[in-house]
Order: C-alpha cells, then sequence, then structure tokens
C-alpha cells in the first residue's frame, strides 16, 4: 500500500467509548450510488438490534451537487435528527470544509484520500482511506468500479466501529433482492476494505457498535411512503392518479409496485386498483373527484405546488361533498421552495384550500404505522363524510427510513358511509334529497352512479343548489346548506383520530405538536426532565381539533406549539378556534429544511420560559 | 279557441296509444329539467338530439352518466336524461372527471359535454390527454366560437377576422376541435350541426356504439352573441355552406340494415353492435383514412365550409379501460374482500421490510 495514513494526533476523551449512541453523517456527490451503501449501512444496525434513524439530505440534482446521509444510533431509542456529527465519512471535496464545522471534538473523520482534506483540526482523528487503490485491488470489472467505490466506506466503518459483516452481507443481499451476483461484488469491496482496516492501526477507543436487544425485535425498516401506499392498498382503493413531485412521486411508485402483490383478484388474474400518472394536479384530482363521486376509493399524493393546482378541485369537493383523499408529501415552500428539503408548510393551505368558506379535515401521521392506518382511515373519513380528507406527512417521515411497529392487517368493513341503495330507494318510495340533512348530523344520503332505479339520479354541481340538488340562487337556500356543512365540521371534530397524550403529574408546561417532529419533542422532553422541567404533551393527530385540546390548553399555563414552518400555522389555527385561550399558545415554528432537533426544541422552551420569568 | 285546440291535442294524445321504445319508455321520460338557455339557442336543439338518440336507442338512463365542465353547453346536462346521474364540474376539467368515473365503474356509459371555451382554450389539455387515451367517452363540444356566460368573449375556436360588438376583430386563427382531436389520435372524429336533425342523431348513436372516444364537434350557433352570418358558427352560415360528407344512417344491432335504402353505400361496423351506414356523397373519403380526414379538414378551414359528417373513425385501438385490465366487475361493485389484500399477501410484503 503505497498512500499512508495520515494521522493528527488524537485527543483520547476521558469519556468511555460512545456504544450505540452516536451519528455517522456520510458526505457524497449525487448521483454517485451512495444510496446502497448508506441503505446497507442502515439495515445492517438495524439487524443488530440497534435503535437507528437514516435521513438522507439531498439536493435537487440529479447528478453532482452534495447529499449528505445521517445515521443516528441511540440505544436509548432517541432518533431525532442530530445537529453534530461524531463520525464524520468525506466523499465529496467541495462540502470538507462545512462537513469539518459539524464533527464534535474527540470525533472521527473518514475521508477518500484523493479528497483535499487539510487535516487542520487538532481535536479529531483523521483517517485517509485509500479508495481508488482499495476499488483497483478489488478486482472488479471496469465498468462496475464506481458503483463499488461508496463500499469501501461501509468496509473501514464496519471494522473501525464493529459493524457484523455478516449482516452487511444480509443487507446487501436484502438490497439486490436476492440477486447474490450483484451482492456478492459489492460485498468483495466491502471486505477488502474491512481487510486493508485491520491492518493498519487506526485506533478508535471512542465509538462502538454492540449487537443489542429490547428495541427492534419485531419492528420493520421503512419509510412513510411505502407504508402510506400499503395502507392505502389494503384499505380499498381502486384508483391511485398522481402527477411526478418530489417528495411524493415514491408514495405512487410504491402503489404501483404492491399492486400486482396485493391487489391483483385470485379469481380472475385482474388488478382491483388502477394506477394513472396523470397529465398534470388538475387532472390528477380530477380523476379522485369522478372516482369518488362514482363511488369507489381514490387518492392522489402530491406537494406543495401540487395543492396549490388542485386548489379548485378541493373546493369543488367540499361543496358538491364528494369523497376525495390527497396525500400532501410536504417539502419547503414558498413556491417551488425546497424541492428536497422537509417542513411542515402546507397546514393552512391545505385546511382552508379553495375560494369561499371551505375547510378540510386533515390528517397527521407521525410514523410510519401511522401512515399505514391513516391509509384506510382517510378514505373511511372521506366516504363518511362524503367530503375531502388531506394526509399530511412530510418529507422527512416520508422518505427516510424509519423503525416501524409492523402494520396490522384488518378485515374490518369498509366504513361506506350513507348510500342509498335501489333498495333503499323502493323503501323510501324514491323520496330523498341529495342535500338534506335527515339525521341531524349535517351529513346527507347519497346514491351511487349506475344505482338501477329511476329516481336515484340527481345532479351534482359546484354552483348553489338545494337539498334536492337543484340549482337554486334564494339566500335561504345557500345559508341553509352552508349551516350543514358547518354541522357537518362539527361532526367531523369527533371522528378524526383523537390527539395522543403524554401528561405527567404536577406539569404545567404543555407542548403541542404534530407529525414527524414527535422524535425531536420526545427526546426534548427528556432534557428538560432530566433538568427538572417537566412537560405535557398533546400530538395532534387532525383537524378540526376536538374538545380534548381545548382542555389540554386548559391544563396546562404555557403551551408551546411546536411545527416546522415559519409563519406558525398551527399556532394560527389554534388561536383562532380556541381564541379564549389564545395568549396561552406561545409558538415555536422553525423552518431551514431540516426535520426539528431535541436540542432546538428544548433550549427554545428553556429560553422562553427564562424569559417569562425575568 | 286556443284553449278548445290545446284540450283537442290533448285528447287525441290520451286516446293514442303512448309510443314507447325497445325498453317500453316513453320519450318523454328521457326529458331533463326545462332549459335555461336563450330561446333558440343550438345548444338545445342538441339536447333534444340526445334525447331522441337514447330514446330510439333503448339506453338505460340509470347506467349512463352524464359529465360536463363550465360554460353554456356545460349547463346542458340538466337538460335531458332526468334519470342519469349528472355531473357540472369545473371550467375546462370535465374529461379528468370522467377517467375517474369511468374507471370508477366501467360499465356506465358515460357522456361528456364541453364547449369551444370549456374544450379550446381553458381544457385544452386535458381534452387531448382524454383523447389520447382513448377512454370509452362520448364527448360532445357544443361549438359557437363565442363566450355565451361571460357575455361574448372571443373563444379559441373563432374565426379569423371574425367582428363581436365588445371584441372588434379577432386577429388569431382558430384552434379546430377535430383537427386536434384527430392529431390527438382520436378513434372516432365527426362534425355536425346542431340543425341537421337526421345527421346528428346519427352520429350521436354512432358514437353510443363507439368502444373508445367519440368526439363530435357539433357547430352549434349562439343565437345572442355570434349568430352573424359572417360567422361560422351562425345559424345562417350553417344552413348556407353545410357540406355532408356522407347521407349518414346508424343501424343499430337489434335492427335489420335496409339495404336497399342505400346506393353507394359503406358500411362501418361498430365494436359494441350496430353500424354506421355511409351513402357517399364524396366518394373520395373513407372514414378509416386518417390522412384523407385531415385532407378533408385542412379544405375545410381553407375554403371555409362546414364539411360534416364522420371524419374519422378506427374501432381496432384498445380503449384506456382494457389496457388497465381492470376486473370485469366495476371497481365499484367489488366487495370489500376483493378490495383489500389478504392476510397472507400483506405479510408477504411485511416480511420483506422486517
Amino acid at each position: 500500500m503505497s498512500v499512508a495514513v495520515r494521522e493528527a494526533p488524537v485527543v483520547v476523551p476521558d469519556a468511555p467509548a460512545a456504544v450505540n449512541d452516536f451519528a455517522i453523517n456520510v458526505a457524497t456527490a449525487n448521483g454517485s450510488g451512495s444510496q446502497t451503501s448508506n441503505g446497507v449501512l442502515l439495515r445492517a444496525l438495524f439487524k443488530m438490534g440497534i435503535p437507528i434513524n437514516g435521513k438522507n439530505l439531498f439536493p435537487s440534482n440529479i447528478q453532482g451537487l452534495p447529499t449528505w446521509y445521517i445515521i443516528r444510533l441511540s440505544k436509548d431509542g432517541f432518533l431525532a435528527r442530530r445537529e453534530m456529527t461524531d463520525i464524520q465519512v468525506c466523499m465529496n471535496g467541495r462540502t470538507v470544509a462545512e462537513d469539518m464545522e459539524r464533527v464534535v471534538p474527540g470525533g472521527i473523520v473518514i475521508y477518500d484520500d484523493s479528497l483535499p482534506v487539510a487535516n487542520n483540526r487538532k481535536d479529531v482523528t483523521y483517517y485517509a482511506m485509500p479508495v481508488k487503490d482499495l476499488v483497483k485491488e478489488a478486482g472488479l470489472p471496469h465498468a462496475l468500479r464506481d458503483y463499488v467505490a461508496n463500499m469501501v466506506y461501509v468496509g473501514v466503518l464496519a471494522e473501525l466501529l464493529g459493524i457484523e459483516p455478516a449482516e452487511i452481507e444480509a443487507a446487501l443481499l436484502h438490497h439486490f433482492e436476492g440477486k447474490e451476483k450483484a451482492a456478492g461484488l459489492n460485498m468483495a469491496m466491502v471486505e477488502r476494505a474491512i481487510e486493508w482496516t485491520s491492518g493498519h492501526d487506526m485506533r478508535n477507543e471512542s465509538y462502538r457498535v454492540e449487537r443489542m436487544t429490547g428495541f427492534n425485535e419485531g419492528k420493520i425498516l421503512v419509510d412513510g411512503n411505502t407504508a402510506g401506499a400499503l395502507g392505502a392498498l389494503a384499505g380499498g382503493l381502486s384508483l391511485a392518479s398522481w402527477y411526478p413531485i418530489t417528495p411524493s412521486s415514491s408514495l405512487a411508485e410504491s402503489i404501483e409496485k404492491y399492486a400486482p402483490a396485493l391487489r391483483t383478484d385470485p379469481d380472475t388474474d385482474k388488478a382491483t386498483v388502477a394506477v394513472i400518472q396523470a397529465e398534470d394536479e388538475l387532472s390528477a384530482i380530477g380523476m379522485v373527484v369522478g372516482a369518488g363521486w362514482t363511488g369507489a376509493r381514490a387518492m392522489t399524493c402530491t406537494s406543495g405546488p401540487g395543492i396549490s393546482l388542485m386548489s379548485e378541485f378541493a373546493g369543488l369537493a367540499y361543496f358538491a361533498e364528494v369523497p376525495a383523499v390527497i396525500w400532501d408529501i410536504q417539502r419547503m415552500g414558498p413556491s417551488t421552495g425546497l424541492p428536497t428539503r422537509t417542513s411542515q408548510g402546507d397546514i393552512h393551505a391545505s385546511y382552508y384550500l379553495g375560494h369561499g368558506d371551505t375547510r378540510h379535515v386533515v390528517l397527521f401521521p407521525a410514523n410510519p404505522a401511522e401512515c399505514f392506518e391513516f391509509g384506510r382511515v382517510a378514505f373511511d373519513l372521506a366516504e363518511e363524510l362524503q367530503t375531502l380528507v388531506f394526509v399530511l406527512s412530510d418529507l422527512d417521515l416520508g422518505m427516510n427510513m424509519h423503525i416501524s411497529e409492523p402494520f396490522e392487517y384488518s378485515d374490518a368493513p369498509f366504513r361506506r358511509g350513507k348510500v342509498l341503495s335501489a333498495e333503499d330507494l323502493e323503501e323510501r318510495q324514491g323520496s330523498w334529497g341529495r342535500y338534506m340533512d335527515v339525521d341531524g348530523d349535517g351529513v346527507a344520503y347519497r346514491t351511487l352512479p349506475g344505482t338501477r332505479h329511476n329516481m336515484a339520479a340527481y345532479f351534482t354541481r359546484g354552483t348553489g343548489h338545494n337539498e334536492y340538488g337543484y340549482y337554486s340562487e334564494r339566500p335561504e337556500d345557500w345559508e341553509q346548506n352552508l349551516e350543514r356543512l358547518k354541522r357537518k365540521f362539527e361532526t367531523a371534530r369527533q371522528m378524526v383520530p383523537p390527539p395522543i397524550l403524554d401528561e405527567v403529574d404536577g406539569a404545567d408546561v404543555g407542548i403541542i405538536s404534530l407529525g414527524s417532529n414527535h422524535d425531536g419533542v420526545e427526546e426534548a422532553r427528556a432534557r428538560l426532565a432530566a433538568t427538572g422541567l417537566t412537560t405535557n404533551y398533546l400530538r395532534l393527530r387532525a383537524l378540526p381539533i376536538d374538545e380534548s385540546v381545548r382542555s389540554f390548553i386548559d391544563r396546562n399555563k404555557t403551551v408551546f406549539v411546536i411545527e416546522a414552518n415559519s409563519d406558525g400555522q398551527l399556532h394560527s389555527i389554534l388561536t383562532t378556534e380556541e381564541p379564549a385561550q389564545a395568549l396561552k399558545l406561545v409558538s415555536m415554528a422553525k423552518c431551514d429544511g431540516l426535520p426539528l432537533s431535541a436540542r432546538y426544541i428544548a433550549e427554545q422552551v428553556r429560553k422562553a420560559l427564562e424569559e417569562e420569568l425575568i | 279557441m286556443s284553449t278548445r285546440t290545446r284540450t283537442d291535442a290533448a285528447a287525441r294524445r290520451a286516446a293514442r296509444p303512448a309510443k314507447t321504445n325497445r325498453i317500453g319508455l316513453e320519450k318523454t321520460s328521457y326529458r331533463g329539467r326545462p332549459s335555461t338557455l336563450c330561446k333558440g339557442c343550438g345548444h338545445d336543439s342538441i339536447s333534444q338530439r340526445i334525447v331522441n338518440a337514447a330514446w330510439e336507442m333503448g339506453l338505460d338512463q340509470t347506467q349512463v352518466v352524464k359529465l360536463s365542465g363550465i360554460g353554456c353547453s356545460s349547463k346542458t346536462p340538466a337538460y335531458y336524461l332526468g334519470w342519469s346521474h349528472g355531473f357540472n364540474s369545473l371550467h375546462g376539467r370535465m374529461p379528468s372527471v370522467a377517467t375517474g368515473a369511468i374507471i370508477a365503474n366501467a360499465s356506465l356509459e358515460v357522456i361528456g359535454v364541453s364547449g369551444d371555451g370549456d374544450t379550446a382554450s381553458i381544457g385544452i389539455g386535458q381534452f387531448k390527454h382524454a383523447v389520447r387515451r382513448n377512454l370509452p367517452l362520448i364527448y360532445i363540444v357544443e361549438n359557437n366560437g363565442v363566450y355565451g356566460l361571460t357575455k361574448g368573449q372571443f373563444s379559441a375556436t373563432a374565426d379569423e377576422g371574425q367582428f363581436l360588438k365588445y371584441q372588434g376583430v379577432n386577429d388569431l386563427p382558430p384552434l379546430d376541435i377535430c383537427m386536434e382531436a384527430l392529431t390527438a389520435n382520436a378513434t372516432f372524429v365527426a362534425r355536425s350541426f346542431a340543425g341537421d336533425m337526421k345527421q346528428l342523431e346519427a352520429l350521436l348513436k354512432a358514437a353510443m356504439n363507439h368502444r373508445g372516444i367519440a368526439v363530435l364537434d357539433i357547430i352549434s350557433p349562439c343565437v345572442t352573441f355570434n349568430n352573424h352570418d359572417t360567422s361560422t358558427k351562425s345559424y345562417g352560415f350553417g344552413r348556407a355552406n353545410e357540406i355532408r360528407l356522407h347521407d349518414l344512417s346508424f343501424v343499430p344491432e337489434f335492427e335489420e340494415i335496409q339495404i336497399e335504402e342505400y346506393e353507394d353505400e359503406i358500411e362501418v361496423e361498430l365494436h359494441d353492435g350496430g353500424s354506421i351506414i355511409l351513402k357517399k356523397i364524396d366518394p373520395d373519403h373513407d372514414p378509416k383514412d386518417r390522412t384523407a380526414a385531415y385532407n378533408v379538414i385542412q379544405q375545410s378551414l381553407d375554403e371555409q365550409k362546414l364539411i360534416t359528417g364522420l371524419l374519422y373513425i378506427n374501432e381496432e385501438e384498445p380503449t384506456f379501460t382494457e389496457l388497465l385490465d381492470l376486473t370485469d366487475t366495476p371497481l365499484t361493485h367489488l366487495p370489500d374482500e376483493k378490495l383489500r389484500p389478504s392476510r397472507e399477501a400483506l405479510e408477504g410484503v411485511m416480511a420483506t421490510l422486517a
């Protein structure tokens, strides 16, 4: 080996080695094939029983711009994004300077020896990897060398940290779906790197991984978009129409991927679900509305710019009362924003989407298991309430890999809502009004096109209509209809998934948050509790809010509303809907494209409380 | 005296056995609500032709849906087939709503009605993609070259050089609905005139039997904003300048073809039964020839003539629903257990995620 390992003076920290409790950051260039190596690392650690989370910070670009993959290991199960890095892998010369800023004192930097790494920090350990030489030595065909180069750092990390090679091999086989040749080529590279590392004196007293139990058993490793796709397929989906947009495309593509296995009719070998790539988002939601009106469970998935385009149809679905489901995998706005960075910036837009007085049911899944569950719940609610239902996920939940409870199979009947059959019409002797509030809950009865009864038909329109669906400009009809829609929204409050509460005896500081912030909030609460500040936590799972939100605010002196957007959108909705308690609600909104960290949340809460005391 | 006349007429009608179609219904059963369009509107004539065609074909209205966008034309689904579900959707977006309805329940007969603003301006994208997908859809464009409901603005099908009271002269060339349809690979392209009862009914019936998308561009004069004889979308122009490609009849499969009525005719058999009989006026036009169809449309644009009839038909192309390979049972009719995976199938997927 011609390339020597260059080492800076090693600063051995006083603390004992961190076992299963640190963060690895891999800096690569987009399109260099690091997805395979990072995914394999993550999965190998998962299979060793270590609580992990992988966050892919990628650019809106196909090739060349910088990408980071952050793997957090936490024996205690805290899986929010860590701001600092313990082990930095540098495979991209253009980001070395900024990568170095994130490394903790005592950390380790592993870099491709062809990169201009200056070794100028005295408090970290540098190891150079002779990537090119190792790839050459592995004796792989020329055409494949670029693809396996990233396996070098997998091997180095494995040897340095103690990741079991057998789990890396298993993860490679899983990644290549059992294709032994592809897995073998990559494993050969990993083994060569392990061998090289063990032959050099690369001391690492600071960080170790060890097989553990108690957390990952029985769990799965999955992204939220896959979970949502499976949930929809298990929840009666008949039509998914979509237009490609990051970060939602993988949801539609997962539906396409799993539909043949999950939704082929065994009796006829034909499909029971249609997936259509539409010409734009307007058409995608139009198809959903057409199918929902006809009686099928239909959804589309999109992101911010898509819901802007779907606005007019959202209003139509609300006012004509057509079941429809939109999954919004949120990314940074306004405008095109940062297409590959996460945010919760569409809370306002989705709750009120449409002109005139319009409001929609919005669900907030926080983890893959909830994405799966809401896949079906969204359809149940859309059909029972005859309205548009949003599922608001985000890029962090949707595209990153999370440890999850396995998804529970359910064969409970789908809740299809108030639909009159030909027999029902015969009983009623044809007397019914499409928009008549018979039951007092604001939800009227509908019939489906194709119902074989000559009184089944009604006329659906976005224009003013009376209880029978006839066009009407009478002020009384208009008011009556909107009053009924308000009643329906009150009914919705009781039907949506209720918040999850975690309250602590004696605590009077509350936190309200939602969605993928959960990991950060839980860790922040633990940090605060460790310093004597206990908090109550309400994780909102849907809008509109129910009575339990009011009473939660009531029970606390101060309530922080934590969300990943800039304007405090949930905070503004809560202050509007609970005006009497508005002064108790403190907005804590942050929007920088990254998932909220526990440090940020804990510090902000503490600072706000201290300032108030002063 | 007038009162007596009406009474007599009513008495005569009552005495006559009501004429019913092959499923035992009178024509009145196929009507809708009273029209609120201007008196003399071409659209109302088209609605009446739809009523006649549906009645004569003996359509089961409960298995028909009628959809539309926004505009005068899009109001008309309320005025015919009162036993059919109707959906007056959004401006230019009828095709996507129809697509969803068709996929949800492929056994329905779907009629989409649109106007020239709805199709050629705001909805040109959805129109062309619906055509490209060869949806099993009857796509009717009630084309008058003008925005009626917003009171007289030019549409994209307005003639170049045309004058309108509020807008002056139109400087832009028109989009031709049939040309656009043909370019997007339509499998049935026809043009007709709201005032041509016989031809329009024959085309509507043929469209009902066509398996893919049937685009009917129907020149339908706007009596309020665009009925100057100089406009190609006026009654006067239509009557004076209509050139029929063929004398056209449609014979449903339940009726015998009366061959002897026609001379020099060709017969086009349709997928769902029935055939169109074309009695040739222009012996050169073969409606299965795409190039010929382009030429006829171009000729009609060059000469400012209203060439009507079946311009193009192709019964070979698969429809969108056929390509999707869905269950024969419409998706809306499938029981819960067919709309979810088996426990084993889901467990199989879960195993790959563990």
